[in-house]
């Protein structure tokens, strides 16, 4: 072989080779066996990740100065549907919280009665999966005090959050899930105060979810309803949230 | 004078081979989906927070009606136009669209950050399993102790750095052995950038952060973290590029086969230099 055959060989086997590759790739993606197979690394992440940090491990809290000058909002920034936009317009006065499902004691609750339930204000830093990070204050009612007064059932597992907002192409309702270790750690908050203000319409209004040790998808805004279910297979896609339906993991840790 | 004998030295170990080969794959799919994953926010900065209006690189899209799109890329306000490539590249169709690293630079190839995001960490435990395998063994088998450098590995040093700037490469019995160059490229990687981009990776975790806390302090928060994460993945490409390299200059056929199957040849010059005297070391 001369050097120039060589050449354009070895160009066109690396060219084709990784072409194949690539393509090969993209075929695998499509597949289901193929990304549940994947996912068993997003499983182990989850459950290495239990194992070494202990369950009440606290996400760092910040300073005042370290706050983010304006905190992005990402999804739904305007929630569209009519019941909302009403609420909205009446400054949330005739909004209420449901807390149901496995539950000894469902409750109904204004926004008067959440601010009521003890609180805690913190300063963390927000991180989206797309991988920005924010630094906001946070001042909301404790879930784990709203947990205990609606006594789930022994058999209980998850806690669903249902949504006003829908979003996407298919238009389909937000909704949320953490299980009963983050619903009882000190720093899962409902959020009505962001930076001392109430919370803006942008950021979840009246009330969003903090799950300090998670990503941004899990902390849903916009929060119409806590539903205490053992399993989640039968809500929506059966993932247990909106992005979870669409392939991210329900884990997210990292 | 005795001729040059061709000899066959069994240079790479099973366990060398499988972790080399299983690290290239490890390595090819996590830095493309990587790249899938820096396209969902293709900018970096640095700090705990995204400053969104100061980031020291950016990968960007501009659309207008008349124009369509075209990619800029940003460094520190160096800016280029770097449509085709970055910023704006052909999608399936063949029309431009705004995405930072082209589809032929990302797994998968479409925009589609789930995906991404479960190759990357099934990959990167794939990496951390095989690494820490390979560690455990080299450790045990003394495989590490080969890569250190001798006193007077340390000494040829100089002249080491010349034969590689001219292309000359060691021949006879030395082939088969670690060069100072060697020693200290694989050194790095494997302490330096490896170690970089595992613990750098783990602090994007906000949960493993709440452990990690004084490493993510070190590293400068975390968004500094995610900004060391993509260049350590430069770094790597950069270190993957020149042993590419180096396999093409010294020999390629030799030595994609010795990986294989590992078994090297050499030319057994006798007597012309002292180290060939020496007891043969099969530790390549
Ligand atoms: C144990 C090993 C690794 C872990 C735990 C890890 C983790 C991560 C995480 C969490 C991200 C997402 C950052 C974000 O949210 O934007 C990421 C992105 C990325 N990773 Fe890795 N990674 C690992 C190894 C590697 C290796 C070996 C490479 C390259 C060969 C690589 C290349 C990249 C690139 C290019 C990005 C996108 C740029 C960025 O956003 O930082 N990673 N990785």
């Amino acid at each position: 072989m001369t050097d120039n055959t060589r050449r354009r060989f070895l160009k066109t086997l690396l060219a084709g080779g990784g072409l194949a590759t690539l393509t090969g790739c993209d075929y695998l993606s499509e597949k289901t066996w193929f990304r549940d197979t994947l996912a068993q690394g997003e499983t182990l992440s989850d459950v290495v990740q239990h194992a070494v940090t202990p369950r009440k491990a606290m996400a760092r809290e910040y300073t005042p100065a370290d706050i983010s000058p304006s905190f992005r909002a990402n999804g739904t920034t305007d929630p569209d549907a009519v019941e909302y936009r009403m609420l909205a317009a009446n400054g949330f006065r005739d909004y209420r919280l449901k807390v149901g499902g496995m539950v000894e004691n469902p409750m109904t609750l204004d926004l008067a009665a959440i601010r009521a339930l003890p609180s805690r204000t913190q300063i963390t830093r927000h991180d989206c999966v797309e991988g920005w990070s924010a630094i906001g204050q946070w001042t909301g009612a404790r879930l784990s005090t709203l947990v205990e007064q609606a006594r789930p059932h022994p058999d209980a597992r998850y806690l669903v959050f249902h949504c006003a907002d829908r979003y996407g192409r298919s238009h389909s309702p937000y909704y949320e899930s953490i299980d009963m270790e983050d619903a009882h750690h000190p720093q899962t908050l409902l959020a009505y105060e962001l930076n001392g203000e109430p919370l803006p319409i942008a950021n979840g209004a009246p009330l969003r979810l903090r799950v300090e040790r998670q990503l941004g998808y899990k902390m849903a805004k916009y929060v119409m309803a806590i539903e205490v279910v053992e399993s989640f297979d039968h809500i929506a896609g059966g993932k247990g949230g909106f992005w979870e339906d669409r392939g991210y993991a329900w884990y997210a840790g990292i | 004078m005795a001729r040059a004998r061709l000899r066959t030295v069994y240079r790479h170990p099973l366990p060398v081979r499988i972790g080399h080969w299983v690290n290239a794959l490890c390595l090819f799919i996590l830095l493309l989906s990587g790249l899938q994953i820096f396209n969902a926010h293709p900018h970096l900065y640095w700090g705990s927070a995204s400053n969104f209006e100061a980031p020291w690189l950016s990968i960007d899209y501009h659309w207008s009606r008349d124009d369509g799109y075209s990619g800029r890329t940003q460094v520190y306000g160096w800016q280029a136009d770097t449509t085709g490539v970055l910023g704006a590249s052909p999608g399936r169709n063949g029309e431009l669209e705004g995405r930072a690293f082209p589809s032929w630079l990302t797994i998968p190839g479409s925009r589609w950050l789930a995906m991404g995001r479960s190759w990357h960490f099934f990959f990167a435990w794939i990496l951390v399993i095989n690494a820490s395998l390979f560690l455990i063994w080299a450790l045990f088998a003394g495989h590490l102790r080969r890569l250190i450098p001798t006193l007077e590995d340390w000494r040829g040093f100089g002249q080491s750095v010349l034969d590689h700037l001219r292309l000359r490469h060691p021949t006879g019995e030395a082939a088969t052995r670690y060069n100072i160059l060697q020693k200290l490229a694989y050194l790095t990687v494997i302490f330096g950038l490896g170690g970089l981009i595992v613990l750098t990776g783990l602090c994007m975790s906000p949960r493993m952060d709440t452990v990690l806390e004084p490493v993510l302090e070190f590293f400068g928060g975390r968004q500094s973290a995610r900004s060391i994460h993509f260049l350590a993945a430069g770094g790597l490409v950069l270190f993957v590029a020149i042993h590419l390299f180096e396999v093409i200059v010294s020999g390629p056929v030799n030595q994609l086969r010795s990986m294989i199957t590992g078994f090297f040849r050499y030319r057994d010059e006798p007597a012309t230099d002292s180290a060939t005297t020496r007891e043969t070391r099969h530790d390549g």
